[in-house]
This record gives structure tokens, sequence and C-alpha cells, in this order.
């Protein structure tokens, strides 16, 4: 391997590396407040990806039907809620889950979706996956919310299954990939940098960036601060499980659409792709042990990297070697946790 | 009265279905039921795992293909090297050698994640399984994605399984003989054990068992049965490639596990026959309702699994089991008690007054805070000490650094004349302090009977391999004995038999006691035993307390309650902000004046 291929592999490897990132500080968030483990986090970056590329195609986005079916039950099971607690607010609830997504299936329907520009299409594509993020939570966690860890990642495994039947409904078996988001090609020194790894990095770094003001600047930041520090605190200084939940998986399914969309012109997305680039996103985020946000970002970093190099010299064994990292990670965690607790 | 049978009936019954069933039925089910056997032996692993130990695993197709592989590599190849190739002559060979290997496996993956929280094991799995899988797609010794194929066929006292409806009869018997094995394990020393890690670890650890053993005992039990499971699979495909061994099937293990009843060793049955039967009603109905072809099933699993953990946690099993009970009622298993047993050997007790408890200068820091200062306290046998005072005065502290949970800043606490300091909590029992707990900490879906034989976990030695034969049942009867006899002690004889969480909580403390006796101890810590219990209730405690005393038992208790106390001990020493400031005879503490102070206030 010469100098320029190192070069090569080392920007693929940081673009995909910051992809992973983005989805290893969703991943830690999601844990940290709501103590789900999100497999299904995977899902949001094909969804997201493929429904893009449906819109760029012409085609009527298939998922906005999943999100109006999101939306009955959602209002099917918040209005038994209200009505078994005797509130008569049935029509309200009804307006806020069953209006949005109809209104959104209306416009859809007569815009020329293909004739947006690209800012216009991918913000179409945020409109129509990311509020199924809170109403997942809204369907799958919050009713128990309070189950030991064990239980939510069997339920996000589950709901994972779930969602990659339906994005082989949705979008069949074919994979696609979106155009980049710029063309250009930038010669530096001995290297060549594409605009689209310029903005996958800068998007990503301008997401952190926007994160981190969100959760030290904004009170719905600090009210999800609070609640990953000390549910119960937080639910008695007011603060409601079920909004940082759904609040949760908002900014969860944000980043996976948006990761989603930014990784799309690079790979060739299927409707089970997100699966794999979700679990890289884990081994980040095990490396940070689920807790720590700046060591899971390096360590999805890390994960690109490596990913990039072994797909180089041993491109069968890529991703034996990416998941195989896990176990030194997880030796070293367990050679420096000495703590017993009990598992709830 | 409806006549009642037992449980033993409806075995038999059911094993006389499965031995005609191949006879009467057309091959393509007895190729079903086949399936149904080897995933059903994967999913009793996930039984004992999930939903008696709380841990699991994503990666158990992968221990399935490392059983099929195995054989099918050793059987099959000829570029083995000589030290290897002589384990190819039979599949009762690979099958040992298959186990060795998955056994070094899950040991390694074990040991890395088990002593983590929870979660890790699963993501551990996950990771595990989709590396092995692509291993298994990409090396060429395993025939890549294409696989190997030529496997022979099942040699059994000299006939040749060839046909589904011959190897069948193996398969199920290799299920039931994992279904009684487990079943036996769960209901021993070590299966208390390993109930117990659920929910109940500190305890379990403060009563001498070896939590992170257990864990790891589980875990490769699981992967054994998975790799039998392996190895039954490529004898009756004759066949392997990677695709049975992915991620998506060791989701779908734990899936049948769960949707049976995760808790319930035949749950493992009821839930591979219901997804391997639904699965193939869907694989048929749902692409042609979807108009193009793929498995479609998998949106249906992940629903009905979403369902089944909202609305019955505990799936089907017991369902189904209420429901059967409505038409036939089954005698409920009635443990019996053999008061014959000879009863356990017991610790020889020091001479009264002997010096059992040492605590020198203890200081323990938090911090700025000074939990406790230069705190000594002695306890001798046969005697009854207090540790009392105001809220916030640092007891429970002292309580910990004296147990062993928590290790002084500085000072030293000696038991028996050894530093407890450094000890784990399962050793410190095993030198014969036993203690009870401030929180009640017992496993409330067990029996009283069975969450005091916790106690005695110490006195009986048999293990895994005895209990799962039941070659463990004399001593298993000593130990149920003991644990019947300290219910006795304590009063609890008539709810011997009944679920531990029904109990009142003032009787749930009675309960610890039972259980830190059951352990044969020199030395009991009782924290705050009185606290919950009527007047009626108090008074038997005390006296019970004072036999013990008389035995040569020393106890320390920390308490509230100043009536139950001052009758009943020794000796007592009094806290506050940390430091003791008065120790002495009941009497004389209670008219000392820094004590008066500290209870009531000073005169301004």
């Amino acid at each position: 391997m010469d100098f320029q291929i190192a070069l090569i592999l080392a920007q693929d490897g940081i673009t995909n590396g910051a992809i992973y990132a983005l989805l290893a500080l969703a991943l830690v968030l999601v844990f940290a407040v709501t103590r789900v483990i999100f497999i299904p986090q995977g899902e949001f970056v094909a969804y997201g990806a493929l429904t893009l590329a449906m819109i760029e195609n012409g085609v009527f986005p298939a998922t906005a039907w999943l999100l109006l079916g999101a939306g009955v039950i959602v209002t099917a099971l918040d209005a038994g809620a209200v009505v078994r607690a005797g509130g008569r607010r049935v029509m309200m609830l009804a307006g806020t889950h069953l209006l949005y997504p109809a209104l959104l299936i209306g416009l859809l329907w007569s815009m020329p979706l293909k004739d947006l520009p690209l800012i216009g299409q991918v913000l179409v594509t945020l409109l129509v996956v990311v509020p199924m993020g809170p109403m997942m939570y809204r369907i799958v966690y919050q009713p128990i919310a309070e189950a030991p860890v064990l239980v939510l990642l069997i339920v996000s495994v589950a709901a994972h299954l779930a969602l990659v039947g339906l994005g082989l409904v949705f979008f069949g078996a074919e994979g696609y990939r979106t155009s980049p988001f710029s063309q250009a090609r930038f010669e530096i020194g001995p290297m060549f940098i594409t605009g689209q790894t310029i903005w996958v990095v800068l998007s990503s770094l301008v997401l952190i960036v926007a994160l981190a003001m969100f959760f030290g600047r904004t009170i719905y930041g600090k009210a999800l601060r609070a609640t990953a520090i000390n549910r119960n605190g937080a639910r008695l200084m007011g603060i409601s499980p079920a909004l940082a939940g759904k609040l949760t998986f908002f900014l969860a399914a944000l980043i996976g659409v948006l990761s989603g969309v930014l990784i799309s012109p690079i790979t060739t997305i299927y409707y089970d792709s997100g699966f794999l680039i979700g679990l890289k996103g884990f081994v980040g985020a095990i490396i940070g042990g689920l807790a720590s946000y700046p060591i899971a970002a390096a360590g999805a970093l890390m994960v690109g990297l490596l990913e990039a190099f072994s797909s180089f010299w041993a491109s069968a064994y890529k991703e034996v070697i990416v998941f195989t990292l896990v176990i030194p990670v997880l030796l070293w965690r367990s050679l420096t946790t000495h703590h017993m607790e009990e598992e709830e | 009265m409806r006549s009642v049978i037992s449980p033993r009936v409806l075995i038999g019954a059911f094993m006389l279905v499965l031995l005609v069933a191949p006879a009467v039925l057309p091959p393509f089910y007895v190729t079903k039921l086949n399936y149904i056997g080897l995933y059903a032996m994967v999913a009793l692993g996930l039984v004992l795992l999930t939903g008696v130990g709380g841990l699991t695993s994503f990666g158990q197709a992968a221990f399935v293909g490392v059983g099929a592989y195995a054989t099918a590599v050793l059987t099959t190849s000829s570029a083995l090297p000589g030290w290897l190739a002589w384990l190819g002559a039979s599949p009762w060979l690979t099958l040992g050698a298959g186990l060795v290997i998955t056994a070094a496996m899950a040991i390694l993956i074990g040991s890395l994640t088990l002593k983590l929280s929870g979660h890790y094991l699963p993501l551990g799995t996950i990771a595990w399984g989709i590396s092995l899988y692509f291993l298994f797609g990409t090396m060429q010794i395993l025939g890549g994605h294409t696989g190997l194929g030529g496997i022979p066929a099942i040699h059994l006292f000299g006939f040749e399984l060839r046909q589904d409806n011959e190897i069948y009869y193996l398969i199920w018997a290799f299920l039931l003989v994992g279904v009684f094995t487990v079943h036996n394990l769960l209901d021993s020393r070590e299966g208390r054990a390993i109930r117990a890690l659920k929910g109940g670890m500190v305890m379990a650890e403060a009563m001498g068992v070896n939590t992170a053993r257990s864990r790891m005992v589980i875990f490769v039990i699981a992967a054994l049965l998975a790799c039998a499971s392996g190895w039954l699979y490529a004898h009756m495909q004759r066949f392997v490639n990677p695709t049975p061994f992915g991620l998506h099937m060791g989701i779908e293990f734990l899936f049948m596990a769960v949707i049976g009843g995760a808790g319930y060793v035949w749950g493992a049955l009821i839930g591979a026959g219901l997804i391997v039967v639904l699965k193939h009603w869907l694989q048929g109905l749902l692409p042609a309702i979807f108009g193009q072809s793929g498995n479609f099933e998998i949106i249906v699993f992940g629903v009905i699994m979403v369902f089944v953990l909202h609305k019955a946690r505990n799936g089907l099993w017991p369902i189904l089991t209420r429901l059967t009970q409505r038409v036939i009622p089954v005698r409920a298993a009635q443990r019996r008690i053999d008061a014959a047993a000879e009863p356990l050997a017991r610790r020889e007790l020091p001479i009264a007054g002997t010096l059992l408890l040492d605590a020198k200068n203890v200081t323990r820091k938090f911090g700025g805070l000074v939990a406790n200062k230069d705190m000594s306290l002695q306890v001798r046998s046969g005697e009854i000490l207090a540790l009392i005072g105001p809220n916030g005065a640092g007891k429970s502290t002292m309580f910990n650094q004296i147990s062993g949970v928590d290790t002084p800043t500085s000072g030293e606490v000696l038991f028996l004349g050894q530093a407890v300091a450094g000890r784990d909590s399962r050793e410190i029992a095993r030198m014969g302090m036993s203690r009870t707990f401030q929180h009640v900490r017992m496993l409330p879906t067990m029996s009283v009977l069975e969450n005091v034989a916790i106690g005695a976990h110490l006195r009986g030695s048999k293990g895994v391999l005895a209990s799962a034969w039941r070659l463990d049942r004399a001593e298993e009867a000593r130990l149920l004995a003991e644990a019947a006899r300290q219910i006795e002690r304590v009063g609890l004889a008539e709810h011997m038999f009944d679920e531990a969480g029904s109990l009142a909580l003032g009787q749930q403390r009675i309960l610890e006691i039972a259980r830190a006796l059951a352990s044969d101890p020199c030395l009991l810590l009782l924290d705050e035993p009185a606290a919950g219990l009527r007047y009626k209730e108090k008074q038997a405690l005390a006296e019970l307390l004072r036999k013990l005393k008389r035995e040569g038992i020393g106890i320390l208790l920390v308490e509230h309650d100043m009536d139950f106390v001052m009758g009943l001990v020794d000796r007592v020493v009094v806290m506050e902000f940390g430091e003791k400031i008065a120790e002495g005879l009941p009497d004389q503490v209670q008219r000392d004046p820094a004590v008066l102070e500290a209870y009531l206030g000073g005169v301004e």
C-alpha cells in the first residue's frame, strides 16, 4: 500500500466513521434517557435513504402510508388511555396523529416531488420519516417503559425485525444509491477530496455541535439530561418520562434519517442495510460504554477507519474484523469494571 | 369432586404421541417435527439463560453453526492433519469435538461479557454471531457460501439413520434428555443459585453463591444445547451452508423462547412449535398478499413479539397450563420434606465469650464527609450487641464495614482474627458470618422453603452434573430438611410452601433470619430485624434470639425499637455523627447523659 492509497482509505474511513459517530451518539442518547438499546436505529437510516431515493425517482414515498398507519395506532392507544381515564378529548388527540400524516400525504400527492431541489427532497424525507420515531416510542416502548433493560432489548429486536420486513414491502428488494450532494472534487497535495466527503463530515460536525447546544442551552435538552441521570428524580420535578422518551426518539430518528440521507450517495442502500450500519455505530457506542458521548464518537470513527483499511487488506473478512473489534473492547471494559450491580 | 391426574400421566401420553407420530404422519409433517425438536433444543438453552438467569444471547445460531460445521468438516474433509483425522471416523466423535469447541468459545465470550452489566452479553453475542456467520461464508475449508455436502448419516446400534423418520427418534431423544436435564438442574442446590441470578445477586453472593460461576454455567449449557442441535441438523440435512446460522436465526430462537414462555422448560417446545408452524403458514400466505417473494413473516413475528412482551411477558406456557387446568386438572407437584434425612454437619461453635468480631478504630470517609470516625466495637460468642443511634448516625455505614460490603478508610475489622476488608461477601459467609438486609432481599416467586435453602448453599457440595442427573438427592433432602427446620424454628412453618412474595413484610424479615440461620453461622448480623413486626411477633423474635445466644451464636443487631433492644441485648453501643458516644449495659446507657442528649436534645 502506498501513501496515496492510505489517504484514500483514510478518507473513506472518516466519511463512514462520521456517520457511525452520529449513530453512536444517538444510541448513547437513547440508552441514557430510556434504557432502550435502540437496535432499530439502523432502520431509520435505511428508511431515510430509500425514501429519498423514491422521491428522487418521482415515486410516491410509500413510507408515508406507514406514517399514517402508525398515526392510527397511536391515536387508538391514546384514545383508549383517555377514555379509560374518563376524559373526553378524543377528537383533539385524533387531530395531531391523524391529521399530520393525512395532510402530508395530500401535500405529497399534489407536489411534483421529482422536480424539487435536493434540499427540498431531503426536507420531505425528514417530514415523512422522522415523526415515526416518537410514534414508535409511543407504540412499542411507552407501555413497558419500566421493564428491565433485557425486555426492552428484546422488544427492540422485535421492532427491528418488523421494520425490516415492512421495508421490504415498501421499498422492494432492490438497492438504491441517491445522487451526491455535490459533484465537486478538490485536489489537496497528493489527494482528491470529494464534495460528498466534505458534506458528510461538515454535516456531522454541525449536527454534533447543534446537539451539544441543545443539551447545554435549552430547557428540553436539560430535561433529557436530567432524565438520563435520575429518571425518578426528573419525574418528581415534573419532567414526563413519556415526553422525554418521545423527544429522545425524535432526535434519534432525526439523526438516523440524516445519516441515511448522507450515506446513500456513497453506498448502495437496501431495505435491510440499516442493521449493519447501525451495528457499526453500536460498536462505537459500546467502546464508549453506552455512556460517554466523546468516546463513543471516537470509537465510531475508529470503526470507520478499521473498516476502510480492512476492506483493502482482507476484504472478505471486513465484517468479521469490524465486529470482532468488540471483543478486545469488552475485555478492556471487563477488566476495568469491578462493581457488581443488581439487574433490575 | 373431579379426579385429579398426576403430571406423569400427561408426560407419558405426550411420549406415546411422539413415539407413534412418525408411523402415522406423512413425511412432510415428520420433517417439521424434526425442525421443531431441533429448534426447541436451542430455545431450551435460552429458557435457562434468559427466562431463568436473566441474561440473553442472540448468538445461539452461531453455536448451532459451530456444532454443524465441526461435524461437517471433520467427517467430510480429506485434507485434515493426522492428529485430527481420527475424529472423522464417527459422527459421535465429532459431536464430542463440537461440544468441546463450543464450550471453549462460550467460556471465552462469557469471561469477556459476564462480568459486565446484563446487556453486554446480548450485544457481544450479536457481534459474535455476525462475525462467525461471515467466517462460515468466507473460509475455504468451510466450503464458503456453497457449503459442505456429503455428510454421512449417524449410526446407532447398527442402524443407519438416513431418513427423516429415522433420525426423528434421535432428535426427540436428545431434546427430552435436554428438557429433563434442565428441569432437574433447576430443582437443586445449583438451580436455586441460578434462579437467584435474576434479581437476587447481591443476596446470593452474601449466602455464598458464586454468581459469576452460575452465569457462566448457564451460558455454557445453553451453548452446548445449541451445538448438539447443530450436530443433529448437519446429519439430518447431510449438508451445511451458512444461511441457517445467521443472526436472524439467533433472533428467531430467542423469539421461540420468549413466546413459548422463557421461564418454563416446556415453553421452549411450545415456542419452537408455534414459530415453525406459523412460519410455514406465513411463508405461503404473505408473498401472495404482497405480490412479491421475501421473508415477510418477520413482520408478523416482530409484531407478535412486541404484543407478547406487552401483554403476557411470561409467554404462552403459563396461559396454556391455566387453560388446560380447567379441562384436565393436573396435580401440582407437592414437595415433601424428608424429616428423617441425616442432619447437615454443623460448624463447631466457639466457646461462649470467644471474641468473634473486633472492629478497631474504623473510620470511613466519603470525600469530606466522615460517616464513621474511630469506631470500635466487639462482639463475643453467646452475646447480643445492639448498635443504636439516631437517623444518620452512621449505623448502616458501620454495618457495611463489618459485613465487608464496604472497606474502611482506616482502621480494620477482624472476624475470628482475620481481616474482613478485601474479602468478597462469599468468603465472609464461608467464614461463618451471616446477615440479613435492611431492605428485604429475597426471591418473591420462589417458595419460602427454597428461599431459605439458598442460605444453606455452602453446606452442600453437589455440582451441576450431579444435580442435572439426580445424583444429588440425598444431599438435597438434607438441605431442604435443614431449611425446613430453620423455618419451623422462626415460626413460619405454615408458610413453608407459599411464595415468599406473598408474606407480609415482617414475615419476610423473619424469612431472612431463617435463611441466615440455614448457613449455620457463628455470628449473625441483623439489620433492623424488628421493623414491621407486630408486638407478638417481636416477642417471638426476641425469644428466638435469646435461644440462639444460649447456643453460643454472637449477634449484632442494628435496631430502632428501644423497647425491643433494651429488654433483649447484653450490651449497647450508641452512635451519633459517626462516633461512638456510649457503650455499656442497657441500663447504664439509658442513663448516660450523652445518649439522652442525642435522643432527646440537650437542655439549653
